[in-house]
């Protein structure tokens, strides 16, 4: 904006160069400093990366890019980076690797896998991390027939997936979001720093300048997003599903609800069957056709929920035609809502929240929906074929992710979340929580686990994905016995809605051989030795544990794939080095995670921007080549040779799912001209590459809100391949899938779980939103761990892998228990003290810091700042290591021993959900000692032939040489 | 020369940053980082960056302070860089004439060919805007991004400051504060913008936004304190049943 | 701030060569001082060397010492420019004033007195650096320039003592050291108690605007480790550490070299020679601590962005 620059009265002017072009290329790709996906410019000069920003035209981030974005080259060019591949040629753990060609390695690989197929396929558990290529991943896993597959979801987020999807066919973040530009009133539950980044980021700002809404937050902690709230509600972990029953009591009480809302888009009015004891007890009555029925008010007889003019009531008993009695789900809803200890004076001790701020929100969220209505001036038309003429919303908008997701409760607690959501009329309408395109999806996705013994043959691929929702107990993966038949437990009777896996349990019990042995543990890009496993210490432990009898280790082989040095690198037979994310062709594709907005359908490549210096592989190519080596069918053709011969482009371009819909939805066609389904085009990439590696069609206008009941929508989203037939996706307020399982819990039906399991299933497969106390805390002695411990990841560093990065790791080297001040000084704690933090499973030694923004009852801290010595080729003494610390050392993956001697899993008992933030501790002064965080590990050796670690770095030094001709300014240590 | 300009310059380019969106994410601070690490003041040197005690020059740091107390209490992200004072004492104390103000636009830079590395301008900054490279022996700053908004290489959009640009919140802007018709001028004045240590006297170019009061009392979002029960007499229907249940 | 050894040095020995440099330009003119060249030459290497060697010591501080000739330039503005004009200037009436007194046998009255002026206008300009210097309140302040100047002339008197000593004492001359002692006590005293009690010029709440919103504390530094700006300007001393430093500077560089500098009342020859040395050694190093503490104590504005509630 400024226009003269050149106005050089000064001599001092002279030597400054305000016209050079920062880049002789700028090429436009993916960012994957953490799982955003944004849309960057990677500015190129001299071959080397000058600089990297937001992509203005990208509809994720239009522009604006974070740090960890912005902290790119100093990831891309670590000295972290592994170099070739290894084998490990020292006992396990102890770092001593040999380097080996590629043609090595994969003959290696290909030998234990193919053994492996060629005998029992289960043997092989190949698990993901915080990949973006599960759309390729568990295609795979399928096609090598093994059914232990997952990635990082299980111990992540699944709880609100898993919620979300069963009750309303869509979820937060990569399904759905805010609608900033209406909503009056934001409600925001347990966000960590960062998570989703630059969209909530550019959210939020556009909401506070707006200065016409409310945003509120509910997290233990008062940083980051909760910072700028307008309300900051500091709850006790684990009790928002308590605030969220009492503020749904609150509305109820004063029939603040969207009846007419819950009465056409919602299963509210649906009879539900009142037959204690009978096998359908609890299901939904259904007339002969299947359709559900409800009570029509006008004509006061029982009619098919489908049938359009009914005016359906939503409460009272109703008699069925075969005599028994029903009564509407909203009815029994209600009831449980309702009950005392739900009222917001009951719940005020346990949240911590005063009962008079609760029914202040509750009038709030009232006022905001019913008194603040938005309309927006488009005619629509339901799936009934009812005509609105216009558009008219709750404007209350909520977003919920991991504070509520990592609780033992945290299935039912979403659950709750969505229920309050729907009782305002407050799902796609304007100003409310909008779906992002594929979503919404039926509730759930008609998509099941596979893995039964039918399924898994050896030397055969199964006959459908790994993951998948059961809708009944016949969905679920067990034994004739009831025990679970996969590694992980996921869809057995201890996780039975296990939609994303359960990935923290699969070391544990590969170790334990329970529910059975492995062969290889197949790894990629998750830090299982370190920060992404609980009970590290036992972690390394198991896995370099051996068989007294035979020797061997009793995790047999494990291989795995990461592009740096990190701690799992260690404890690998076979290391795979990956390349960075500037260095290969990657795909954020419509059947993984999209990137797509409530506006418009979107995916996205990533593209090659410099090539690798060292012999490394996208592991997404080494997984391709794999599996054309292994023969297997969907990479082979029927005579061998290879189907995609080009790699994983060829893969990108060619593979397709089902006909027509491939990896990529945009520029199908031969002559690229289709949009989501269309045959192969051989110029695809290209045309991503032309437009700047993405792909985005907007919505019809007519068919952007309410589309799960809009028929513009559903229609366009069959034309695109979303979803299968354009039927109604009725929000579920009452879940009658968890109620099957109920039953079965009660000895009805042919699936049932082994008595020792029932009691557990039957109460926690309740249909009607539930809340009780997570398991950790009920388990152990309130007294003797008298505090809350959790975690969140930094904003500079949310969601990203690359700690060893120079710009970031100054912002954070080191991390600190932060303890309230009030709380500190009743411990007798002051800043900077040595703490012992004690768990039912163990004991850390940490440093301390005060503050008052957090829950009393609470401590916290920056979550995956800790490394082990030596490893990220940091230096051995490196604050990370020295200062820094993992709670997760304290975090056990069972609960503590229950009366009858059995362990579960730290999960959630519906999805299995890793329960990292049940942890409860207490908290002691200690004398500060060496002033050395415990525990401490051996320093790990740095890979061979790694770069030395530069003692200066002047990164960019050469750039401004090239400019200057300036001899002082050149060799940058990289 | 050090001597301040003798007309001060009509144009006052500078930033206003709103304290009130801004959520500590650091992005402003890393992209200034990175822009400026190949730009006119480059390297950005970093010390020991894998080593036990990182330390780099960076023009653009985010502080985090706690506020008031309780229910009062309040969490506050500070960005802090280069404020580009009217009256800039870092440049008048400079012995050399690498410290200086631009006549044209106020920006106050370092010729870091003129710099001895005394370091008396970073005793002078009360902001701590001045960043000693100890490795290149002299002092480096903000340079409000010269490379940038003046680079005719950019498209227009494009020729703000590296920390504007990426700003995920939009809680940084750019423009002319010596124009009182500038957008910036106008959300200073709109929103109170103030000036850090004015007691200084240093008279900042820079502004910041304060947090706006927050909405957390009866009746803030026009909504009562509490719902009233639904009434019996409005209690057709579902109401009555509600109503019904809760008297049981 | 930190206390730099070399900065600290430096003004240690220039201030006691350019105190006892204008001793010699203002007293040898009038007579005072012994005419013999041999004491022209030791007290003028003596002053010309702790010059030389502070300056040669200050340049230990830049980051581009080849460059240091630059700093002569912006005198318009720069106190530290015009310290550097003044001490090269200084050095032009010195030098003449050295020549005639040593090799001619003729103390240039001018250029005495030039020297002399030159000398203390180059310590003001010191002192000026730092009492100018806004962002320091405790170096901001009216004490600093009486303290720079009379620790200076302090210093220099206790080495024009001891070479008088050698050379030929001046009984009339005794009176000087203890008066400039008791002055300059009087004057560091004074700068104590005034830091001590001064109201903060600004606080955590001024600096970051938020004051008005309740009292500010610091929750988490931009970043994990030190950088250069609480290298350099966040030193800290502890309260009781300063208070016991206080009390060394007080009896090394005042009361032991005030008690020694009373000796040639009542002792001469050898005995006053040895008193008259350990005088300026004392009071010296007590100048030295002194200025340790004139750096550790002060505290920089920009801590207040850093955790420090106030300055």
């Amino acid at each position: 904006m400024p226009d003269a620059g050149n106005g050089n009265n000064d001599r001092q002017d002279a030597t400054l160069r305000l016209d050079t072009s920062s880049a002789d290329r700028i090429t436009r790709t993916t960012c994957y400093m953490c799982a955003c996906r944004c849309g960057i410019k990677v500015h190129l000069k001299d071959g080397r990366i000058r600089y990297i920003e937001g992509n203005r035209d990208h509809p994720v981030n239009k522009g604006v890019l974070c740090a960890k974005g912005s902290a790119g080259i100093m990831t891309h060019y670590s000295p972290a980076r592994l170099r070739k591949p290894l084998r490990r040629v020292g006992p396990r753990g102890s770092g001593e690797y040999q380097e080996i060609e590629w043609d090595e390695a994969m003959a290696i690989a290909t030998d234990w896998l193919g053994a492996i197929r060629r005998s029992d396929p289960r043997k092989l558990a190949f698990f993901t991390g915080r990949d973006q290529s599960q759309a390729l991943t568990g295609w795979w896993a399928s096609q090598f027939g093994t059914p232990n597959h997952a990635a990082h979801g299980g111990f992540c987020s699944v709880n609100m997936a898993a919620a979300g999807l069963y009750t309303i066919g869509g979820s937060f973040w990569e399904f759905g979001e805010p609608d900033w530009e209406h909503t009056r009133y934001f409600l925001m539950f347990g966000v960590a720093e960062d998570h989703d980044s630059n969209p909530i980021k550019i959210g939020l700002g556009k909401l506070k300048s707006r200065g016409a809404a409310k945003f509120v937050s509910v997290n233990p902690v008062r940083t980051g997003y909760s910072a700028i709230a307008d309300e900051w509600i500091g709850i006790r972990p684990g009790t928002d599903g308590l605030l969220v029953l009492a503020l749904i009591q609150e509305l109820l009480r004063a029939g603040k609800i969207d009846e007419e809302y819950l009465c056409r888009y919602t299963n509210a009015p649906w009879l539900v069957i009142q037959d204690e004891g009978a096998a359908d007890h609890g299901l939904f009555a259904r007339d002969a056709a299947g359709q559900p029925l409800v009570f029509d008010s006008v004509t006061q007889v029982v009619a098919s929920a489908h049938q359009v003019d009914a005016r359906p009531q939503l409460a009272g008993k109703v008699t069925l035609a075969d005599g028994r009695r029903a009564v509407p789900a909203f009815h029994v809803v209600a009831k449980r809502c309702l009950e005392p200890q739900y009222s917001a004076d009951a719940v005020a001790a346990e949240t911590g929240i005063g009962a008079d701020v609760i029914r202040r929100i509750a009038a709030e969220l009232a006022h905001a929906a019913f008194e603040q209505t938005v309309v927006i001036d488009q005619p629509w038309t339901d799936w009934t074929g009812r005509r609105h003429d216009r558009m008219v919303g709750r404007p209350v908008s909520m977003h919920a992710m991991r504070g509520i997701s990592a609780h033992s409760n945290g299935f039912h607690t979403c659950r709750a979340i969505h229920v309050l959501q729907m009782l305002l009329g407050a799902v796609d309408s304007p100003g409310s929580f909008r779906y992002k395109p594929p979503f919404p999806r039926p509730t759930p996705p008609a998509i099941k686990p596979t893995g039964s013994p039918a399924q898994v043959q050896a030397g055969k691929p199964m006959p459908g994905p790994p993951l998948g929702f059961p809708t009944s107990p016949l969905d679920l993966l067990v034994e004739a016995d009831g025990t679970p038949r996969r590694l992980d437990k996921a869809y057995s009777w201890e996780a039975p809605l296990a939609a994303h896996g359960m990935m923290h349990q699969v070391i544990h019990n590969a170790w334990a051989g329970d529910p059975h042995k492995i062969d290889t543990l197949f790894l990629f890009m998750a830090n299982m030795s370190w920060n992404s496993s609980m009970n590290t210490t036992g972690t390394i432990d198991m896995l370099t544990d051996k068989d007294p009898a035979t020797g061997d280790y009793r995790i047999p082989h494990i291989i795995y794939s990461d592009a740096y040095a990190s701690e799992m690198v260690a404890y690998a037979d076979l290391v795979l080095p990956d390349t960075t994310y500037l260095e290969r062709w990657d795909c954020i594709s419509l059947l993984d995670r999209p990137i797509c907005d409530a506006d418009g359908v979107a995916d996205s490549i990533r593209q090659p921007v410099v090539a690798p210096d060292r012999d490394v592989r996208p592991f997404q190519e080494v997984l391709i080549d794999l599996g054309t080596r292994l023969g297997l069918p969907g990479l082979v053709k029927e005579d061998g040779s290879p189907r995609y011969p080009g790699g994983f482009p060829d893969y990108l371009v060619h593979h397709e799912r089902k006909p027509g819909v491939g990896m990529l939805a945009g520029w199908r066609g031969a002559a690229g001209d289709k949009q989501g389904v269309g045959a192969v085009n051989e110029g695809q990439l290209d045309a991503y590459v032309a437009n700047g590696c993405f792909w985005r069609h907007e919505i019809p206008a007519e068919a952007r809100y309410f589309k799960h009941v809009n028929r513009a929508y559903l229609d366009w989203a069959v034309g695109m391949g979303l979803i299968d037939k354009a039927e109604p996706i009725v929000l579920q307020l009452y879940s009658e899938v968890l109620q099957k399982f109920r039953l079965a819990a009660e000895g009805h039906g042919d699936v049932q779980p082994p008595d020792q399991h029932r009691e557990r299933v039957r109460t926690y497969f309740d249909p009607l939103p539930l809340w009780y106390m997570p398991f950790e805390e009920a388990a152990v002695a309130r007294d003797a761990f008298p505090l809350h411990a959790i975690t969140q990841r930094p904003m500079a560093m949310y969601h990203s892998w690359g700690s060893q990065n120079a710009w970031l790791r100054q912002i954070h080297g080191e991390n600190r228990l932060h303890i309230h001040r009030a709380t500190a000084a009743r411990l007798g704690i002051a800043d900077d003290d040595w703490v012992a933090v004690t768990s039912h499973h163990g004991r850390i030694k940490v440093q301390a810091k005060l503050m008052d923004g957090v829950n009393p009852n609470t401590v916290w801290t920056w979550n995956a700042i800790g490394k082990r010595s030596g490893a990220w080729n940091l230096a051995p003494k490196a604050g990370e290591s020295q200062r820094g610390f993992l709670l997760n050392h304290v975090i056990s993956e069972l609960l503590p021993v229950r009366g009858d001697g059995y362990r579960y899993g730290n999960s959630d008992p519906v999805t299995g959900q890793a329960a990292w933030y049940d942890l409860r501790v207490r908290v002691e002064k200690i004398a500060a000692g060496d002033s050395v965080s415990e525990p401490q590990f051996a320093t790990l050796p740095v890979p061979p032939h790694l770069p030395e670690r530069p003692g200066v770095l002047r990164y960019g030094a050469g750039f401004r040489a090239a400019v200057h001709g300036d001899a002082k300014a050149t060799g940058d240590a990289k | 020369m050090t001597s301040l300009p003798a007309q001060p310059s009509a144009k006052r380019l500078g930033l206003v940053i709103d304290l009130d969106i801004c959520v500590g994410c650091h992005a402003c601070a890393v992209n200034c980082k990175e822009w400026n690490s190949g730009g006119v003041a480059a390297p950005l040197t970093d010390l020991a960056p894998y080593g036990a005690d990182p330390d780099g020059v960076w023009f653009n740091r985010v502080h985090t302070f706690e506020v008031g107390e309780g229910a009062a209490g309040r969490t506050v992200h500070f960005p802090r860089s280069c404020l580009h004072c009217a009256e800039p004492a870092c440049v008048t104390v400079c012995p050399t004439g690498a410290s200086y103000k631009r006549a044209e636009d106020g920006i106050v830079l370092v010729n870091e060919d003129l710099c001895i590395g005394c370091k008396l301008c970073s005793w002078a900054c009360p902001y701590g805007a001045r960043e000693f490279d100890e490795d290149a022996g002299v002092m480096k700053k903000c340079t409000l991004c010269i490379d940038r908004i003046y680079n005719t290489t950019f498209d227009p959009e494009d020729r703000v400051p590296a920390c504007v640009a990426t700003c995920p919140a939009s809680a940084r802007h750019f423009g002319d504060l010596g124009d009182p018709d500038s957008a910036v001028s106008k959300l200073v004045a709109e929103r109170e913008g103030f000036d850090l240590m004015a007691e200084m006297g240093y008279a900042p170019t820079n502004k910041y936004l304060p947090p706006r009061p927050r909405q957390q009392s009866a009746g803030c979002t026009g909504a009562p304190a509490r719902l009233a029960p639904a009434t019996p007499a409005q209690a057709g229907g579902l109401l009555g049943w509600l109503d019904r249940l809760l008297s049981q | 701030m930190h206390p730099s050894l070399s900065v600290i040095l430096f003004t240690t020995a220039s201030g006691a060569g350019y105190g006892l440099l204008a001793l010699l330009g203002v007293l040898a003119p009038f007579g005072v001082l012994p005419a013999d060249r041999m004491f022209g030459l030791v007290a003028l290497a003596l002053a010309l060397g702790a010059i030389t060697g502070g300056l040669v010591s200050s340049a230990f501080h830049l980051g581009q010492r080849q460059r240091a000739w630059r700093a002569f330039s912006q005198w318009r503005t720069s106190w530290l420019s015009r310290e550097g004009v003044a001490a090269v200037a200084t050095y032009l009436p010195a030098g003449l004033f050295g020549i005639g007194w040593v090799f001619l046998g003729v103390v240039m009255k001018a250029a005495g007195l030039l020297s002399a002026l030159g000398a203390v206008a180059t310590v003001f300009c010191t002192a000026m650096i730092y009492r100018s210097l806004k962002p320091v309140p405790r170096w901001h302040n009216r004490w600093v320039v009486p303290n720079y100047l009379a620790l200076a002339l302090m210093s220099g008197t206790l080495w024009l003592m001891l070479v008088l000593q050698i050379f030929g004492p001046r009984p009339e001359l005794y009176v000087l050291a203890p008066a400039t002692i008791v002055l300059a006590a009087f004057l560091k005293l004074a700068y104590w108690r005034f830091i001590d009690s001064a109201p903060a010029t600004s606080t955590a709440g001024s600096a970051t605007g938020l004051g008005s919103l309740g009292t500010v504390r610091l929750f988490e530094a931009p970043h994990t480790s030190e950088n250069y700006l609480l290298k350099e300007m966040g030193f800290q001393i502890a309260r009781k550490h300063a208070a016991r430093l206080r009390r060394i500077a007080t009896g090394l560089g005042f009361g032991l070299p005030f008690v020694l500098s009373l000796a040639p009342f009542v002792v001469a020859g050898w005995p006053a020679v040895a008193a008259a040395f350990v005088a300026a050694a004392l009071g010296t190093a007590g100048v030295f601590v002194e200025r340790w503490l004139f750096f550790a104590e002060a505290q920089h504005a920009v801590t207040l962005f850093y955790g420090r509630s106030e300055v």
